[in-house]
């Protein structure tokens, strides 16, 4: 009995095994595939789940008008999505998964910097166009001449932050805290530092306090912040903390503003913080509220299809998507060869000078990294991210 | 003849992996899966000597692999990569081959006296409290390497594919494939060697009957440093040629996250059961890979299976026998000490 149990279970594992080695199988027709190598489980799923929503909306918009056309023929649009669980080990599997089983043409994601460094070595040493949307570490592109993507860098929100608030709000002295365990947190609080003592001079940073990520309660660090008496606080963090941040200051006796980096811009932020948000400001991608033309269109058409306003990730995988699909025309052909296909398309993509997004318009210098300009949103009464101001390199 | 069957299947099979690779035949996707596969029975067979051999409840292998992943990492780019810390690399490309083992090993070392931290503590403690300070230990090394803007902090650490590629430029193999089966092969040949050796038959003494181990002369202190430092090595190594896969590591990926999927399929193949051990890792990578279609689902498949497993046959696949020992026949043709 109980050796039977082992035999049937070794049995499973030998089905397993056989039915791994034959997934994959597929054929080429008249479409133009492009995979998503996506966080639609793990850590930050809504992130996947925007992605993947913007993905989908696209791919039906031209699949209704008969396909893609590239070269005087129509071709379908085939996209598929590969789960990278938010793991760095598996967004490189998965990353090698579209290259080389599913044989697509591009790869769109991952989003965030810790699986898209090293999915773009594994897209970059298999000749593969990868574009991230919304990766903000330099390293994900540097040196990588098939990795591109869509949004701006760290280094750019930085200053952003220190020129809008210093303006905004007259301040001549300022405070931070961000998320020491987060690369995105605690890169924009250095930038924003260093510009801003560039600006008001040294010490006008007069608190410069970290937390852990998981972190509930900040009183320790907000108390020496309200004591040092800041004009602001920039808060460069993810939306769940920023929720707990405000309220906590809020009861320590802080009354001044606060200042944010696109980490806010999530559709939850309003239902976790409330009303101690509104009037707050912070710097991101796109303005939902107030938007016009194209974005618009797309955020109407996002709200009325998955019921929510769409988030700064669901849009630049719009943008993301797009830019491919404009490489893929560009190059004028598609070549049987999946190889040379994707050698066409990069250099189609490393030649787009200049793209108009709905996310902005996005200047290539042939580094894959764009410039483009932020925006400064700013939280309405209704809760709204309304559009304040664009700023531009 | 049966003394060496199964050292030659498996040289064979892994020179048979080699040409497989080399000639295309298994693609880059696959040999990932491979290579991470290997990772995982390292990393499993590994623990499965604290937690499964030992009966103690270890569950911080993460963070000794992070350390062994860092340790490793930092040799290789320190010696063959341009760097940020000295500038120039160290050594000639031409020394990769020899110097890229000597990196696992020093990976290895390191993470050992890691766990020889967390083993001096353990000498007076055993289930739950051990427990926490291993999850204590795992939590330090993330937060100490999230700190060390040196090696890059929560951003990670990156430069270790110059390396690799420079092995591939003295001779285009599949050299991480190789060095990747030579480390789990290693480590199970090293593990079973342990475990079967007089010293090492102390380890189940423990776990049976810590005084009573100790009045049959077991030195149990002895034995728990050894077995510690063997476990967190090996993980060091395991994640030495993680890190060499990836030519990437971010501290957030060892997280109490990876400990506890080492745990998971530790108690999937059978506590005290090499054989269980490999064979879990083997399945528990290729079911991840196979449901990765479903998304979400699978994470309510994967679970359902262990709890099925646990209902069915608390003891894992294998309990604590090994292959030989439920199919006797087996004997015949091969013997692995």
């Amino acid at each position: 009995m109980k050796n039977m149990t082992v035999k049937v279970l070794l049995a499973v594992l030998a089905l397993a095994l056989g039915a791994f080695a034959l997934t994959g199988c597929g054929k080429d027709g008249d479409v133009i595939k492009i995979g998503f190598n996506l966080e639609l489980t793990g850590d930050i799923p809504k992130v996947g789940e925007a992605s993947k929503f913007a993905a989908e909306m696209l791919k039906e918009d031209i699949n209704a008008k008969g396909g893609l056309e590239v070269g005087g023929k129509k071709y379908k649009l085939e996209f598929v999505y590969q789960d990278n669980e938010a793991k760095a080990e598996s967004a490189v599997n998965a990353a090698l998964k579209l290259i080389t089983q599913d044989n697509v043409v591009a790869i769109i994601g991952p989003n965030s910097s810790k699986q898209a460094i090293p999915a773009g070595g594994a897209c970059n040493d298999n000749q593969t166009p990868m574009v991230s949307p919304w990766s903000t570490n330099p390293d994900t592109t540097k040196d990588r001449p098939w990795v591109f993507r869509a949004a701006f860098l760290d280094p750019f929100q930085g200053p952003v932050a220190a020129n809008f608030a210093a303006k905004q709000f007259g301040a001549k002295t300022s405070a931070v805290l961000f998320d020491i365990a987060n690369d995105y947190s605690k890169g924009l609080a250095e930038i924003f530092k260093t510009e801003w003592e560039k600006k008001s001079g040294a010490g006008t940073v007069v608190a410069f306090e970290s937390h852990g990520t998981k972190d509930q309660d900040f009183s320790a660090q907000l108390t020496k912040i309200v004591a040092a008496k800041p004009d602001f606080i920039f808060v460069p963090d993810n939306y769940n903390q920023v929720a707990l941040i405000i309220k906590q200051a809020r009861d320590l006796g802080y009354k001044g503003p606060f200042m944010g980096s696109d980490a806010w811009g999530s559709a939850e932020l309003m239902t976790l913080c409330g009303k101690e948000c509104i009037g707050q400001f912070f710097s991101t991608h796109y303005a939902a509220a107030g938007a016009q033309g194209a974005t618009k269109e797309f955020i109407d058409r996002y709200n009325e299809k998955y019921k929510y306003v769409p988030d700064d990730v669901a849009a630049l995988t719009w943008d993301a998507t797009r830019l491919v699909l404009q490489a893929i025309q560009e190059a004028g052909k598609v070549e049987k060869d999946i190889k040379t296909e994707r050698k066409i398309v990069r250099d189609a993509l490393a030649n787009i000078k200049e793209f108009a997004g709905i996310t902005g318009t996005m200047k290539f210098h042939g580094t894959g990294d764009p410039d483009k300009c932020a925006v400064v949103v700013q939280i309405s009464p209704e809760g709204k991210f309304e559009f304040k101001e664009s700023v531009c390199p | 003849m049966q003394k060496h069957t199964f050292t030659i299947t498996m040289f064979a099979g892994m020179a048979v992996l080699a040409v497989l690779a080399q000639l295309g035949v298994i693609n880059q996707y696959l040999q990932s899966v491979i290579m991470l596969m290997g990772v995982n029975i390292i990393l499993c067979s590994s623990l499965n000597l604290v937690n499964g051999y030992m009966g103690e409840f270890s569950c911080g292998h993460g963070g000794f692999m992070c350390v062994g992943a860092y340790a490793s990492s930092l040799v290789t780019v320190l010696c063959f990569s341009k760097n940020h810390i000295l500038g120039a690399p160290l050594l000639p490309d031409s020394l990769a081959l020899l110097a890229f083992p000597l990196a696992l090993a020093a990976g290895a070392a390191v993470a050992a006296v890691a766990g020889l931290v967390v083993a001096v503590p353990s000498f007076k403690t055993r289930g739950d409290y051990l427990a926490i300070i291993t999850l204590a230990a795992n939590y330090i090394v993330i937060s100490a390497i999230d700190n060390l803007e040196i090696i890059g902090g929560p951003r990670g650490f990156m430069g270790m594919n110059a390396t690799v590629n420079a092995m591939n430029d003295l001779v285009q193999i599949p050299w991480m494939l190789l060095w990747v089966l030579g480390g789990t092969l290693f480590s199970v040949w090293i593990l079973r060697r342990f475990v079967s050796s007089t010293l090492g038959k102390g380890v189940p003494a423990i776990a049976q009957d810590e005084i009573a181990a100790e009045i049959m002369s077991v030195d149990t202190n002895r034995m728990k440093l050894i077995a510690f430092m063997l476990s967190s090595g090996l993980a060091g190594l395991a994640g030495g040629l993680f890190a060499h896969i990836l030519g990437y590591v971010n501290p957030h990926s060892f997280d109490i996250m990876k400990s506890t999927e080492v745990m998971v399929m530790v108690y999937l193949g059978g506590m005290g059961s090499l054989s269980g051990a490999t064979l879990s890792a083997v399945l528990f990578t290729v079911l991840l890979e196979v449901l990765r279609p479903l998304e979400i689902w699978k994470w309510v498949v994967i679970p359902l299976l262990l709890i099925l497993l646990m209902q069915f046959r608390p003891e894992g696949i294998m309990g604590n026998k090994e292959l030989s020992d439920l199919f006797p026949k087996l004997k015949k043709y091969y013997s692995f000490k």
